[in-house]
Order: C-alpha cells, then sequence, then structure tokens
C-alpha cells in the first residue's frame, strides 16, 4: 500500500498545509539513544502525517524522564508539565476547556505505575478521549537508577542489588479498569509506534500505549527486559497496522484476501491490522487478557493493539456540553439573571 | 427608638416572664430523622420576624450516637452560641441524666415519656409528652412513624411557647414542596402534638414567643448551599471534589443547583462540568487543570483535604493558574474532630505548600458573604492568576444562620489578561506569558484552543523565565519569584476591606476572622452596656490591608479573637505587620463555636489585670 499522504521530503505540506518543521519541538536534552527521544520523533511524524493541527493538541505531563520529552515535539501546542503521578488529574481538567482539541499525555513506569496508579485507572475508568502513553523502562532515570514498579523480579542493577517484587504490568492495569483502547509497543518498532499513535488519537476515548522504552543510561544490560536486545530479539507483533486517515480511501484490495482485519475508528478513521502467525482480534476483551497473560509466562514482548472498543461513550458524554468550547463562553451565557437571584432568596424566606 | 436594656443570656431571670429570648438544645439520637421537624421549628420562629439561629452538634456516626440540635432566639439578634441551654427536648434516654443535668437553673424540661431515668431535678419545669403514642394512633404507615414522631414535640412546643401555629403548618408544607404525600403525616402528628398539649399540658414556664419584625429583608441559610450559589452567580464552570465532612454539602449543592440556573440562556446546554474525583490530589489537579484552561474552577474541601493539596496549589502559585478552593475547616490534626467547627487552617492556607508561596484568602464571616466571596473569588483568581482560598469553617458552612438577602453581583466579571486570536494578531505574536508589560506584575495568558501559532507555551512548576523557558539561570528565578510575591502583595488593597466598627472613647481594640464575629458582637454589646466600648476589626482577607496596622496602631491594646489553639490569626497579623506588643491573643479551641460569655469573661479578667 502506497500512502498519499506521507511526503517525500520534510519541506512537503501535509493535508492541513503545514511542513514537519511545524510539528518540531525543542532540542532534547535527555540521553543520546534514549527510547524516549525515538518515540518524540514518532509523536511528530504520526501528528505530521495524520494531518492534525499542532495548535488542536495538548501537552500533558507529569514528572520524570519521560515528563520532560512533551517539550521535545510540537512547539506549537500548549502544554502543562504537572506533577509526579498526578497529570490524569490535571489532564482531565485541562480537556473540559475546550473539548473539540485532542489531548496527549507523556509518563513514565514511575510516574503511572507507582505514585501515580491510581490517577491512571482512575482516569482509565472515566474514559476521557486522551492519548496516554507510558514510557516503560523500569526504571528511574532522573534520579539515577533505582527500579521501578514496572521492572521485573530478579531484575539486577548497580547500586540497587536484586529487585525482589513482582512487576506491575501496564497493559495489564488499563484491561482490566476496562480502557477502550490498549497497545503496547517498543521504541523500537517505530513504525508500530507511529501507526499506533495516529490510531490513538482518532480514538473516541481513552488510548493506553505501553511503550517499552529503553533506558540506555541505567537499564539497557544484556537481559534486562527493558533493553533494546531483548526488544529487538523477543518482539512478537500481534500485526502488522496501519492507519487510514477519514479523508483517504482504503485500498482494501491492496491486501490478499482475508489477510486483514479492518477496525473502523469513531472519526471514520481506519485502523488495518495485517494478520501475522495467528489471527488476533483486538475487539476481544476475553482475548486481549489471556494473551497477555501469555506473554508474560514466556516472555515474550508481545506488541500491537491489544484491544479496542472503538465506540464506547466517553467522560463528555456523560455532560450535555454545547458546541461553544466552556472557555469561549461569555459572562451573559454564565451568569443568570438578577430575577433568579431574587427567586432564590424568596424561597429562602 | 429607647434603647432596650440587654440581659446577658448567662444572667437570664427564668422565673419571669421571657419573650423572643431563649436557647433550646434538642437532644436526639443521630440518625433518628429530626432534621425535618428542627428545620421547620427554626424557620417558623425566623418567619415569625424573631432573629435565630439553628446549630446542629453531631457525632462523627451515621445512628445510633447522640446529637443535639440548638436553636438560640434573639430578639436582640445575638444568635451566636450560647453554652447554657433554657429549655431541653429530651428524645435521647442514653444522653438524657446529663442533658438534664446541665440545663439552666429554672429551666424547661419536655421529654419523651418512655425514657424511665428518674429526675432528680426540683428547680424545673417538666412537661412529659407521649411521643410514641402519639406517633402510633396517628395511624402513618411503620417505615416512617420513627421519623415523623419527632413532630410531637414541635406540636408540644407550639402550645407551650405560642409559635403560630398556621406558620408553622405553612413551613412544613414549603420544607417538602407542597408534596402532600410527605406534608401528609408529618402534619398529622404534629396535630396530635398540638391537641395532646392544649387538653392536658399546664404551663408552668415563663418562655413563649410573640410576632416581631426583626428578620424583614433576611433569608435563613447556610454557608455550604450560600457558597455555592455565590459560585454559580460568579459563572463556576468547572468543579472538582471528594467528600469529607464539613464540605460536601457545598459541591453537592452545586452539584443540585447547576443543571437547572446554569443550562446557557441560547442553546439549553450545560455550561459546567461536576466531577467527583478519586481523592483530594486529583480534585485539585483537576481544577488548576480547568483553570489553566480557561474555565472558572473550583474544589471543596476541609484541613485533610487542604493538606493533600498543598503541592498542586504550590504549583498553581508558580505556575500562576487561577483556581478557588474553599476549606470550610474542622478541627485538626488528622481526623482530629470532624465533625466539630474550628479556624484552624489559617496559617496552613497562608503559607500552603513547600517553598516560598502566599495566598490570598477570604474569610466570610456570615452566610450572606459566603455568597458574596463565592463569586469574587472566581474574578481575584483570574485577576491575579493564582489560586484563591476561602476560609469558612463548619459553624458558618452547616449550619443554619439568618443573613441580609443575597445581594446581586455589583460588578462585570474580570477574566484577567487573555489574549486570544484577534489580540496576538494585533500584537503580531510578540509576547511571552510571563512578561510584566503593564508593570503591575501581572502577565497576560493565552488558554488552549487558541489557534494562533504563536498563541501556545509550555507551562511547568520547574524554573521559567519571561517566555515560559525552562531555566535554572539564578537570576531569572529570583526576579519571577519576586515578581509573584509582589503580585500578591499589590492585591491588598483590591481584597474585601476589613470591617471596621468605632466606639467614642473605645476602651481596646478586638481584632476577630469569620464565625467569631456574632459572638465578639454579643460580648462587645454587653461590655459597651457596662461602660466598656470597644473598636472591632473584623479581618475579611489576606494579605492584610494597611488599614490593619493603623487600627492595630490606634490602639494600646487589641485582643485577638478566634477559634483555635495557637492564635494563628494573631501570629500572622505580627508577621505582616510587625506589631507585638499591641496585640494579646484571645484563642480558644474546644470544637465548639465561641460564646459571648467566654469572651466577655476573657476580656474582663484580662481588662482587671
Amino acid at each position: 500500500m502506497t500512502d498519499k499522504n506521507i511526503p517525500s521530503s520534510a519541506q512537503q505540506l501535509n493535508a492541513v498545509g503545514l511542513s514537519r518543521a511545524d510539528y518540531r519541538g525543542e532540542q532534547s536534552t535527555l540521553c543520546r539513544g534514549c527510547g524516549h527521544n525515538s518515540i518524540a520523533s514518532q509523536i511528530i511524524a504520526a501528528c505530521y502525517e495524520a494531518g492534525l493541527r499542532p495548535e488542536e493538541i495538548v501537552k500533558y505531563s507529569g514528572i520524570g524522564c519521560s515528563s520532560k520529552s512533551p517539550a521535545y515535539f510540537l512547539n506549537r501546542s500548549f502544554g502543562f508539565n504537572g506533577l509526579h503521578g498526578r497529570m490524569p488529574s490535571l489532564a482531565l481538567g485541562g480537556c473540559f476547556g475546550d473539548i473539540t482539541l485532542k489531548g496527549i499525555g507523556l509518563s513514565g513506569d514511575g510516574d503511572s505505575a507507582s505514585i501515580g496508579l491510581g490517577q491512571f485507572k482512575h482516569l482509565v475508568r472515566r474514559n476521557l478521549p486522551f492519548v496516554y502513553i507510558v514510557e516503560n523502562n523500569g526504571v528511574y532515570g532522573l534520579t539515577k537508577g533505582q527500579f521501578s514498579a514496572t521492572a521485573e523480579r530478579g531484575l539486577k542493577l548497580k547500586k540497587q542489588g536484586t529487585n525482589p517484587y513482582l512487576p506491575v504490568d501496564i497493559a495489564m492495569e488499563a484491561l482490566i479498569s476496562n480502557a477502550s483502547f490498549v497497545a503496547r509497543s517498543f521504541a523500537g518498532d517505530p513504525k508500530q509506534v507511529k501507526e499506533l499513535v495516529k490510531a490513538a488519537f482518532s480514538h473516541k476515548g481513552i488510548a493506553v500505549l505501553d511503550i517499552i522504552s529503553p533506558c540506555v543510561t541505567f537499564n539497557n544490560q544484556e537481559g534486562s527486559i527493558h533493553s533494546y536486545t531483548f526488544g529487538k530479539d523477543h518482539e512478537d507483533p500481534l500485526h502488522e497496522i496501519s492507519f487510514v486517515p477519514a479523508r483517504d480511501e482504503i485500498m482494501i484490495q491492496d491486501f490478499e484476501e482475508g489477510s486483514v482485519r479492518e477496525v473502523t475508528l469513531h472519526d471514520g478513521s481506519t485502523v488495518i491490522l495485517k494478520k501475522l502467525e495467528a489471527d488476533y482480534d483486538p475487539t476481544d476483551h476475553w482475548q486481549a487478557l489471556r494473551c497477555l497473560e501469555e506473554a508474560q509466562k514466556n516472555n515474550w514482548l508481545v506488541t500491537g493493539l491489544l484491544y479496542i472498543n472503538p465506540e464506547p461513550p466517553s467522560i463528555y458524554d456523560l455532560f450535555n456540553l454545547p458546541d461553544t468550547p466552556l472557555n469561549r463562553m461569555t459572562e451573559k451565557q454564565l451568569r443568570p439573571p438578577k430575577k433568579t437571584l431574587d427567586d432564590i432568596n424568596l424561597a429562602l424566606r | 427608638m429607647e434603647k432596650k436594656q440587654i440581659v446577658p443570656y448567662w444572667k437570664k431571670d427564668r422565673k419571669k416572664d421571657i419573650v423572643n429570648e431563649f436557647a433550646m438544645a434538642i437532644a436526639t439520637i443521630n440518625g433518628s430523622g429530626s432534621a425535618t421537624a428542627n428545620n421547620i421549628l427554626l424557620r417558623t420562629l425566623f418567619r415569625m420576624g424573631i432573629p435565630v439561629s439553628g446549630k446542629n452538634i453531631f457525632p462523627s456516626n451515621i445512628q445510633g450516637l447522640p446529637t443535639w440540635y440548638t436553636i438560640r432566639a434573639s430578639a436582640d439578634g445575638f444568635v451566636g452560641r450560647s453554652e447554657v441551654d433554657d429549655i431541653l427536648v429530651a428524645m435521647n434516654p442514653s444522653s438524657f441524666a446529663d442533658d438534664v443535668s446541665k440545663l439552666a437553673p429554672d429551666g424547661v424540661l419536655l421529654y419523651a415519656d418512655d425514657i424511665g431515668t428518674p429526675i432528680t431535678r426540683k428547680d424545673i419545669s417538666v412537661y412529659p409528652m407521649p411521643v410514641k403514642k402519639l406517633a402510633r394512633d396517628a395511624n402513618v404507615s411503620n417505615n416512617i412513624r420513627d421519623y415523623v414522631a419527632n413532630m410531637v414535640y414541635i406540636g408540644v412546643l407550639t402550645v407551650l411557647m405560642g409559635i403560630d401555629l398556621e406558620l408553622l403548618r405553612q413551613t412544613l408544607s414549603d420544607h417538602f414542596h407542597g408534596s402532600a404525600k410527605a406534608v401528609e403525616p408529618n402534619d398529622k402528628v404534629l396535630m396530635a402534638g398540638v391537641e395532646w398539649a392544649k387538653a392536658n399540658l399546664k404551663k408552668t414556664d415563663h418562655f413563649r414567643v410573640e410576632k416581631i419584625e426583626r428578620t424583614s429583608g433576611c433569608i435563613m441559610t447556610d454557608g455550604n448551599a450560600a457558597g455555592a450559589m455565590g459560585a454559580v452567580f460568579g459563572g463556576v464552570q468547572f468543579v472538582a471534589w471528594y467528600p469529607i465532612t464539613p464540605a460536601s454539602s457545598l459541591s453537592e449543592s452545586l452539584n443540585e443547583n447547576l443543571p437547572h440556573l446554569r443550562a446557557c440562556p441560547e442553546t439549553g446546554k450545560d455550561t459546567f462540568a461536576v466531577i467527583q474525583a478519586e481523592d483530594e490530589l486529583a480534585a485539585i489537579g483537576m481544577a488548576i487543570g480547568a483553570g489553566w484552561s480557561g474555565l472558572r474552577a473550583m474544589t471543596s474541601t476541609s484541613g485533610p483535604g487542604i493538606s493533600l493539596m498543598g503541592e498542586y496549589a504550590g504549583l498553581a502559585y508558580y505556575a500562576e493558574v487561577p483556581v478557588v478552593i474553599w476549606n470550610v475547616q474542622r478541627v485538626g490534626p488528622s481526623t482530629g474532630l470532624p465533625t466539630r467547627t474550628s479556624q484552624g487552617d489559617l496559617t496552613q492556607a497562608y503559607f500552603l505548600s513547600h517553598g516560598d508561596t502566599r495566598f490570598i484568602i477570604l474569610i466570610p464571616s456570615s452566610v450572606n458573604e459566603c455568597f458574596e466571596f463565592g463569586w469574587k473569588a472566581f474574578d481575584l483568581a483570574e485577576h491575579y492568576q493564582t489560586p484563591v482560598i476561602v476560609l469558612s469553617d463548619l459553624d458558618l458552612g452547616m449550619n443554619q444562620w439568618m443573613t441580609p438577602a443575597f445581594v446581586y453581583p455589583d460588578k462585570p466579571f474580570d477574566r484577567g489578561k487573555v489574549l486570544w486570536e484577534e489580540d496576538l494578531e494585533k500584537i503580531k505574536g510578540k509576547w511571552g506569558r510571563y512578561k510584566d508589560l503593564d508593570g503591575d506584575g501581572i502577565p497576560y495568558r493565552t488558554l488552549p484552543g487558541n489557534r494562533h501559532p504563536k498563541a501556545a507555551y509550555f507551562t511547568r512548576g520547574t524554573g521559567h523565565d519571561e517566555n515560559a523557558e525552562y531555566s535554572e539561570d539564578p537570576v531569572v528565578w529570583e526576579r519571577m519569584l519576586q515578581r509573584i510575591s509582589d503580585k500578591i502583595s499589590s492585591s491588598c488593597e483590591a481584597l474585601p476591606a476589613p470591617e471596621i466598627d468605632k466606639h467614642k472613647g473605645a476602651r481596646f481594640g478586638i481584632i476577630t476572622m469569620g464565625s467569631a464575629e456574632p459572638a465578639v458582637e454579643e460580648a462587645r454589646a454587653i461590655l459597651a452596656q457596662e461602660g466598656i466600648p470597644t473598636d472591632r476589626m473584623r479581618l475579611r482577607a489576606f494579605p492584610l490591608s494597611k488599614a490593619v496596622k493603623e487600627f492595630i496602631t490606634a490602639h494600646e491594646r487589641n485582643y485577638v479573637v478566634e477559634i483555635n489553639q495557637q492564635g494563628q490569626l494573631r501570629q500572622l497579623i505580627t508577621l505582616e505587620t510587625g506589631c507585638v506588643d499591641e496585640l494579646i491573643s484571645v484563642a480558644h479551641l474546644d470544637g465548639m463555636p465561641l460564646s459571648a460569655k467566654w469572651i466577655y469573661e476573657q476580656l474582663t479578667a484580662r481588662e482587671a489585670k
């Protein structure tokens, strides 16, 4: 399949008339080779290729290496780097300002699996339309290499010794909290990351992307399940994923019959999942749970779109919100007239 | 008008005719459904034109523990707490003996006659009431019988004290919005009480009520409902909260009232969202996110919740995000006395969070002011781009007070300095989020959704410069924090001014705040009558106006009266004004509202030294 939207050079304009440079961020201050940098690049590419306007995206993050990264992409988007483990609440409130915008949150395994596990799960439970990326490296980087809650039992780290505890599985936590979009990916698989990010932006609900993102400084040694070599050797993609924006015609004849699954998203875009070894139905919640369970047992890094419910009721559906964004409402719309207060006073006599 | 002599409530002669002056305690079992009966009684007295207040002294419990509803009626308008009860309605066997022993000399006792405890006091008027029998005979359905049984004592009191029966029945009907199904069983039991009392009671006490005209222009409600209503008229758009006594009813009131009061006049759609968060950490995070995105956002909580909100409040201070935080104070530290009142969170509020912070604080002292600060807080938060903390307390927030009717906001919204697309176009996109262009320390901000390519900026709690760029430059850090501090200081004369009341020949000054005021005013009136006139200054906001120091230095002695142990108001005034010797702390905390008697005794004892 050839995507007509992908320009051959960075100078070319995308569907909304912007060049790749319009999606740039600041120079990264993370370590060279950090998985997070690769993810930031893929977020830029995804937004550019999908033709999203940076002014219509709002970035949020908590605290940690991952949470610094929103500064390194989409300079023309608003961003708020909040508190450790409390990006979800900040994002939820922030998104209500203008629900026509798209929110993206960058978090880490310390941020979302330790201090912020509660807020993470509650945001999932509320189903805020939001791209929630966990850059998962099993280690605290900014504080110099302590175990995180996603570190595997038995992991040995310099100065820290051996990790005695079982890990938290971010994707599993999302699934059992009824997330409507759950994916796992690997920073060393940029194409998959990019396509998943595009699909996540089109999803009408919370989209959790648990992306294994190796920490080259503190946790990239042989045998660590969050290392590049482990990922390269053990990645087991469920399917080959391509995202087709709503405006494009799907050239289904490009695929061999029966070789793909299509999932139509709320905004009319489509995710095309090309079958690999076995057929995988990402709308089957039970299968997703089993898949993660088996991957855990067998030490596979299973990646891809684990689960999707394309039409879930989102938190916005619980409110009767107007088309005008709340943050553009005027005093006339927000302050009841004096007569209303007179009536209230009368009723309190 | 001839000035009437005030009789201090603790010096009342109960052997003589006493009209429209009493303190009553209704002792019941928590969860027994007496709230309806008590509210109807209170409102009827209010509608008779008698100044009243109603306080619920309740345990941290759903069902079973003793609870007391106290009503203070005072033709003079003194409705602060009285620690002496003239009249006791005893419905709870477990607290009966103790309650009776505390009743004032020559007091009045009404009690459910199935309570078997012997009464040993000889000085009191005693009226046993066949509560169970009358409720049973009234033939109301079993599932509500125990609840409506409370209407028996209302009926008996009506006869005994001369309460306007027709007005009472009207109030009962209004209470249930005219629903016959709810009104009928209550009315039936009420009338059974009335008829029984008429036929069987011989009045031996001297308390009675009669219609006067001292409540016209007033309404009756609680501070939480008033604060919520203020927020409704302040255009609140986003509320995130977590349940906690005594603050819950504020957000619950918003949840209840926003849907019918705040549908968009053009589209009929909601102009707000209320979300019950998973905890206070999230509630404040949501509110700050919403405030940052341009919504009038708030949360309400009490001390423990504020402790959890500290870190985010500090971020909002430094990142300059408007948000309104209501703290309906209770007794801490820790769980403390969760159903008792306090003014113990003042210093916490002022310096909330780590690092150098200082917050704008509003301190309402009446239900009416809860309404006023309810809308004003948003204007201040958005004008100064900073959190505003409203310090209420349980006594003000959860108890029923009469108050002048709510006054419609006299000012249009102040949305502060916000740049939209056309504004940025005019200045060709040249702006910086934290640049002090006007020399007032208040920068301009843009809001998410602004499509101008230069609108966006990155907000962070880490060091940043005027363009919101990351910075660890020591000079930048110092400059930014100084500007923010100056900005907060500059608000002092724009905040609600201290309310000062001067008397000719005042012997000393009294400084107070919040719900301590009613008791202070009553004590002052009695002191003045005894030839000790005083000046009073009630603080309504921090940082302090310059008028505060002027008041203090104009007096040799100023007693600082407040409801906490450490004298926090005195501490902060000293910090802000540098005054030490002129300030004398009169602080008290036992979980109960202050009383005029206590203040009177403290001040006279100290003056005698």
